[in-house]
């Protein structure tokens, strides 16, 4: 683990103009997937939905989001009167900026298998297809998911209104809850993997599907990930952040014009970026079968492949699922996503510990699952006398 | 150079961050200084190389303290500006300048008697040049100190049981408490 191999030997300017060109890139990348994500959200689900959705501007309507964020611009940009200026600005910045930083340090590219280490050679040097890769590459995916929490939840408070307020507290709410068992199905791949450097997940994986985390973890870390990353998202089933019904719009209700633009435009870019961190974590990252020797060309087809898989996945969600109620989002979090998590992470622990140390396979797994039925029975027992708790506290009102 | 302006850009940053939480007027507005402090920090962190402590750090503290922070002061109400000529008791403000005078004053005293290094204890941030940090820590945490780190997580569950217990409402048996109680 040594970082990129663009900065060992020294830094110079054509180091400095390739870190400035891959930033670019990768913002202008994501942007532009940002805005055809829009267009293919909303073209899916309105197939699903037997409509035909944007069809006006540009062919099939492609153009719809470009011409939306132009109105945007030019629109007056309303501050309530109750409103604390400087947070009420500062909080769609946050959301934003968060929102493209995660993307840095997810490898969009690069050959793994066959002895390569994933770098391209640009002008002569040999790099990494992604931004950063930070020792803590993961962590810092972590970090940024739960500072985004702050815009949010500022942007709900500076309002100074009721509706976004109760949006903003319930969206902090469900993030922190969804945050442990997020991270916890992301410290199944990190004990599997040996390394948090994103660029090193996805080395780890290289060599054929079967090495992929999606199998070797057994597929449950992944399904956890999927659904907290939903959560965490805001996107529909689990959208009563911004319920309509309920609460106007939730957090951004007040928000207008450009601000709410980078709202709308921070959700998107959630969206492609924990897409692209499942592709990684889960799906060998730029993995796939390299034809013609083109191998610079066709990982990163392979990634943009799976990412646009995961978005359809998405939007498929949000076309079949009805949204949960608030107790139910908090049960399925704290009372089977934890508990089921916590239990595999042991279970994947002990394997690896016992593939090391070469322990006796029926001690181990034989106290294993003891372990794992004494556990179950006293949370069984708890989540039984919680809920018997609960329903005479109903039957009292 | 780098190091000398990443050390001066962050220190600005944290002191800035602090005198924030204690000037400003309103509670939300410290409490985002405050963040601003741990951001600094932070980047020292990973100016020493360690890239840990530094995530630690941003996703713990920025994270989930101070948003915890948040939670209390915008669902209680206290989101206003306040007034601090009011204090609860009378000495209260002599006894903070006190006591701030006198941590300050031990914090100077053990940086100028001890010299370098104040705890004794080498640093677990890994060396320079890349060992792996996270390794490092993870060994001296899980071997040396495997007691204290143990006790620490009892401690936690402790206080984690504790809340819930004070929250829980008690069975209503004081007829008194169940005749204005209820809420049938």
């Amino acid at each position: 683990m040594t970082g990129d191999p663009l900065y060992l030997d020294g830094v110079d300017l054509v180091d400095i103009g390739i870190t400035i060109a891959k930033v670019v890139v990768a913002f202008t990348f994501l942007l532009v997937a940002t805005m055809f994500m829009v267009w293919f959200e909303r073209k899916l689900i309105s197939d699903m939905q037997n409509r035909i959705g944007p069809n006006v501007a540009g062919p099939w309507g492609l153009l719809q989001t470009f011409a939306d964020g132009v109105k945007f611009f030019f629109k007056e940009d309303l501050r309530p009167e109750n409103a604390d200026p400087l947070v009420f600005r500062l909080a769609p910045y946050i959301s934003a900026v968060t929102a493209f930083l995660s993307f840095a340090v997810v490898p969009i590219g690069g050959s793994f298998g066959g002895g390569s280490s994933g770098t391209v050679t640009i002008f002569g040097r040999e790099t990494y297809l992604q931004v950063a890769d930070p020792p803590i590459g993961i962590l810092f995916l972590l970090a940024m998911s739960s500072i985004a929490v702050y815009g949010v939840m500022l942007a709900g408070w500076a309002s100074g209104s009721k509706y976004p307020l109760i949006g903003s507290v319930r969206a902090s709410a469900q993030a922190i809850s969804y945050e442990a068992a997020l991270g916890m199905a992301t410290v199944v791949v990190v004990v599997l993997a040996g390394t948090l450097s994103t660029h090193g997940i996805v080395a780890a994986q290289s060599g054929g599907f079967t090495r992929w985390f999606l199998v070797s973890s057994g597929i449950v870390p992944f399904i956890v990930f999927l659904i907290a990353a939903t959560a965490e998202l805001n996107r529909p089933p689990f959208d009563l952040v911004e319920a309509e019904q309920e609460l106007v719009g939730g957090f951004h209700t007040e928000y207008s014009s450009i601000r709410f633009a980078l709202f709308f435009l921070a959700e998107f870019m959630n969206v492609i970026t924990m897409s692209a961190i499942m592709v990684t974590l889960f799906f060998g990252g730029p993995a796939g079968p390299i034809f013609f020797g083109m191998t610079w060309f066709w990982p990163t087809i392979w990634f943009l492949l799976k990412v646009l898989a995961f978005l359809f996945v998405f939007v498929w969600f949000r076309a079949t699922l009805p949204r949960l109620r608030y107790d139910q989002l908090m049960n399925l979090g704290w009372k089977l996503l934890i508990p089921l998590i916590l239990f595999w992470l042991m279970f994947i622990s002990l394997k690896e510990l016992r593939a090391t140390y070469n322990w006796n396979w029926v001690v181990t797994y034989g106290a294993a699952v003891v372990a794992l039925a004494i556990g179950a029975s006293l949370l069984t027992m708890a989540l039984r006398a919680g809920d018997r708790a609960y329903q005479e506290e109903l039957e009292e009102v | 150079m780098v190091d000398t302006l990443v050390f001066v850009a962050a220190a600005v940053i944290c002191l800035v961050g602090a005198l924030g939480v204690v000037l400003a007027r309103n509670p939300v507005h410290s409490a985002l200084m405050l963040v601003m402090t741990l951001f600094g920090i932070a980047v020292q962190f990973v100016a020493q190389e360690a890239h840990f402590l530094a995530a630690v750090q941003v996703i713990v503290y920025a994270g989930a303290i101070v948003v915890l922070f948040l939670f209390v002061i915008m669902l209680l109400g206290v989101d206003r500006a306040q007034n601090l000529e009011m204090s609860f008791l009378p000495v209260q403000k002599w006894a903070a300048l006190l006591f701030a005078s006198g941590s300050l004053a031990v914090v100077v005293a053990l940086i100028v008697v001890v010299g370098e290094p104040v705890t004794g204890v080498h640093a677990m941030g890994g060396t320079l040049g890349g060992t792996d940090d996270v390794r490092l820590l993870a060994r001296s945490l899980f071997s040396d100190y495997v007691y204290a780190f143990e006790l620490t997580s009892l401690l936690l569950v402790i206080a984690v049981i504790g809340a819930v217990v004070l929250v829980r409402k008690p069975k209503q048996t004081n007829p008194v408490a169940a005749e204005d109680g209820g809420g049938t």
